[in-house]
């Protein structure tokens, strides 16, 4: 601790999963010291991720679970049984030495622990409280339950995603978990700077299927606009490209099993670059000049395009086409752009932690790098309660005897 | 304007990339000038037009993108028109740009220079594969990003003969445009106490390796590459499909049930509906409500359990078959199942969740003579409540 941007910020912190625990790992990756608050009866369970899938060897429980560490770097994790009055009375005193508090429950859950806003506004007048869940506190559906693939199901999402004739491909992983996670950081660092400048704390509350919804903008103003919803037969054809308009703009089929190339040919200059360095006959024709005509006749084009592609490496042909001034990039599986694609671990991207459990563990870094204040990522995820002893004492000023007596009374 | 950055002062030079990054600062209030060429910047041509007339004042793209912000016109390559941008760069807050690199520099605006000359500026550069890298000054779009940075890989068909699938709506500048958001504003809660500025290289093909969840952390764990299926999760291993269509032809997506109550609640509703006795395994149904919660290693150790848990499941495409979408997702998450019905992007605004919440947000256009219905916030807040949304610059608006 001690250094980043946000070295000078305390967040007491519920968060879990990916929506709530990502935006938080932002957080402290700058440098704010971001404590995780986990029960000690459950396990810390109430995060599914402690002890899921995948892992990085044969040992299982709830201290091996490689997403949970992967989202948790860099935090304290204490332990605090908020059942008792003791743990109460210790997350209050937590809550008045914080900038903000941040959770994703379902709604009402901290309130019901009595930590609703209005009284983490008794504990402290300015603290930040920002909650995250999938359809917001307040309407209808307030209640209702939400985990990323439903929330990118609601707000629209899922649907941009597949082809024609087939049912919506979605998303193969919970993008509005990530997304939620980015969002909820950004609501944080809107309040501490609102905060910073003002002196004032607030409650924001953000739905995760209204802020995947704000994604899919352009989309909502052609139906309103020009009554063309995206549900109409045909539509959609998420590998091709209505805005801006490119044809041939694909994935196509390359040498070797389930390999595929990405091709974007944007202009008419494109086209002529992309014809000359196909050089059939095909390519070459004059009908296909024109953008109208290439737009207007993709399939018979994509058919053709796919023809010429099939046979051919698709890391050689990118990297021919690029040269040539037209956007093309192979399909990449996880291992070629992690480890066959030098340039993506020295940007930094793939930080390696100590683990306490695990050991030496690669995770996800930050894909941006900052002049004066840059991100690190060094810790592992914390293991239950690691940081209870460094915590209670140093932040909530008990004595070490005093944190052995929580201890054994089960407070902690 | 109203909203968190209020008074803080952006410019944009206008480029693909950045326009997200910009549209969520001017949706936090603050203050952003888009700096665009005299004849217009070519983003002002991406389709679909409104009223599908080709105009640089009534594409639907730069309305979205664009809205909330002024703009200024100034050609960077000619000394006047650098001049102008100047003033305006040296004067902001933030400058958020996706020139590419060196482009400035040799119209005499780099950021080194401008930052010199104002100690305090946050400099945000967006590219596509990071400042230092060679393919950040060769073309990309945005499927070429999400098919090398990862997305492509886990997304389409358990028909592994149908190519995979790039989701829509230009994520990967979104991804690039949330990190952009997150860091310029630590940077500018660090400038609170520091009084320094900084440089921040956003790297969009990175963002979107980040943005896979186990896709990347499997492969970092355990090497272990996920593959596509329909309409769920990619996996490592095939898992039962969460997609299912019902009687209107649209999707629902959901989990299968595990808690006793779910058991019990699917089958009152099948009473309800007059279904129970064409239901073949509403008797194993009925037995799920003495479980507590059904666990994987439960369901491989008792038979039984596997069978109700399979009843259960069974019991949801049942349901699917003869309820439509909207209703199979109410009834679900009403008797406490989590569900979502896949909407397209037109049905969320006219949803009634979304409607009592005041999501989408009207925006008056007299060119159309009419109000037209933009995504909502995706964040508000509550001691800065956010003012009306602007309509995008137009040509003659400028400055």
């Amino acid at each position: 601790m001690g250094t980043g941007a946000l070295a000078h910020i305390r967040i007491c912190d519920f968060t879990g999963q990916l929506a709530g625990a990502g935006a938080t790992k932002f957080l402290a990756a700058m440098g704010a010291e971001v404590i995780r608050i986990e029960d000690p009866v459950t396990e810390g369970r109430w995060d599914i991720l402690r002890g899921a899938p995948p892992f990085k060897d044969k040992r299982r429980g709830p201290e091996f679970g490689s997403g949970f560490n992967n989202h948790n770097v860099n935090k304290l994790g204490i332990t605090l049984n908020l059942r008792t009055e003791r743990g109460k009375e210790l997350l209050a005193e937590l809550v008045r030495r914080s900038d903000a508090v941040t959770e994703n429950f379902a709604p009402g859950v901290l309130e019901r622990w009595g930590f609703g806003y209005s009284h983490l506004r008794e504990l402290k007048e300015d603290i930040l409280y920002v909650s995250n869940c999938g359809f917001g506190q307040v309407g209808p559906y307030g209640t209702f339950k939400s985990w990323g693939p439903i929330a990118q199901a609601v707000c629209g999402l899922t649907f941009t995603s597949g082809l024609p004739e087939q049912p919506p491909a979605g998303w193969g992983y919970s993008y509005m978990d990530h997304t939620g996670g980015y969002y909820m950081a950004i609501a944080i660092l809107a309040g501490l700077f609102h905060r910073a400048r003002t002196g004032e704390g607030q409650w924001i509350d953000m739905s995760c299927t209204e802020a995947g919804a704000a994604l899919c903008g352009p989309a909502l103003l052609d139906a309103d606009v020009n009554d063309r919803p995206l549900r109409r037969p045909g539509s959609p054809n998420s590998n091709r490209n209505p805005w801006p308009a490119m044809a041939p703009h694909g994935i196509y089929p390359a040498d070797g099993d389930d390999d595929w190339i990405a091709i974007s040919v944007a202009d008419d200059e494109q086209w002529r670059r992309f014809a000359a360095l196909v050089g059939e006959p095909w390519a070459t024709d004059e009908r296909w000049r024109a953008r109208d005509e290439r737009l207007d006749h993709q399939d018979e084009l994509d058919k053709a395009v796919g023809a010429w592609t099939r046979g051919q490496e698709r890391f050689a042909l990118a990297e021919r086409l690029r040269h040539a001034g037209v956007a093309a990039a192979p399909v990449q599986r996880p291992g070629e752009r992690i480890d066959g694609d030098p340039s993506t671990a020295a940007y930094g991207l793939w930080p390696t932690v100590q683990h306490a459990a695990m050991g030496e563990i690669r995770v996800d870094g930050l894909p941006v790098h900052l002049s004066e204040t840059d991100w690190a990522i060094t810790e592992g995820g914390p293991l239950l309660g690691m940081h209870n002893d460094d915590v209670y004492t140093r932040v909530l000023g008990l004595s070490a005897s005093e944190v052995d007596g929580l201890r054994a009374e089960g407070v902690i | 304007m109203g909203g968190p950055l209020q008074g803080i002062t952006v410019v944009e030079l206008a480029g693909e990339l950045c326009a997200y990054t910009g549209k969520l600062l001017a949706d936090l209030g603050a203050d952003v000038t888009l700096v665009e060429p005299v004849a217009g910047s070519p983003l002002r041509w991406y389709e679909p037009f409104a009223g599908d007339v080709a105009d640089p004042d009534r594409s639907l793209w730069w309305w979205h993108y664009q809205a909330g912000k002024s703009a200024v016109a100034a050609d960077l390559d000619t000394a006047d028109g650098a001049a102008k941008a100047r003033a305006l760069l040296e004067r902001a807050d933030v400058v958020v740009e996706a020139a590419g690199p060196g482009v400035l520099d040799a119209c005499g605006l780099g950021s080194e220079a401008l930052r010199a000359a104002n100690p305090r500026l946050i400099w945000v550069s967006i590219t596509s594969h990071g400042a230092a890298d060679p393919r950040s000054s060769q073309p990309s779009t945005d499927l070429t990003l999400l098919a090398e940075g990862g997305p492509v890989w886990s997304c389409g068909y358990d028909d592994h003969s149908l190519p995979p699938v790039r989701g829509g709506g230009g994520q990967a500048g979104h991804t690039a445009g949330h990190y952009a958001a997150m860091s310029l504003l630590a940077a500018l809660l660090h400038r609170e106490l520091s009084g320094r500025g900084q440089h921040i290289d956003v790297n969009a093909y990175a963002a979107a390796n980040v943005t896979t969840e186990m896709a990347s952390y499997g492969w970092l764990a355990a090497q272990s590459t996920v593959q596509r299926q329909t309409g769920r999760h990619a996996a490592t291993r095939p898992t039962q499909p969460t997609q299912v269509m019902c009687a209107d032809g649209r999707y629902v997506n959901t989990g299968p049930p595990r808690r006793g109550a779910d058991f019990g609640q699917l089958a009152d509703w099948l009473d309800s509906l007059g279904l129970a006795d064409e239901f073949d395994e509403m008797g194993v149904l009925r037995l799920g409500v003495e479980l507590e919660h059904i666990s994987m290693a439960q369901m491989e150790e008792h038979d039984l359990v596997g069978e109700i848990f399979a009843a259960g499941r069974a019991a949801m495409f049942f349901l699917a078959e003869r309820l439509g979408a909207y209703e199979l997702f109410l009834g679900l998450q009403q008797r406490g199942m989590p569900a979502g019905i896949i909407y397209s992007p037109e049905e969320v605004a006219a949803d009634p969740h979304f409607e009592a919440r005041h999501w989408a947000r009207p925006v008056h256009h007299p060119e159309l003579g009419r109000t037209v219905r933009y995504t909502g916030l995706p964040v508000t807040f509550p001691a800065t409540p956010a003012g009306e949304l602007r309509p995008a610059p137009k040509l003659a608006e400028r400055s």
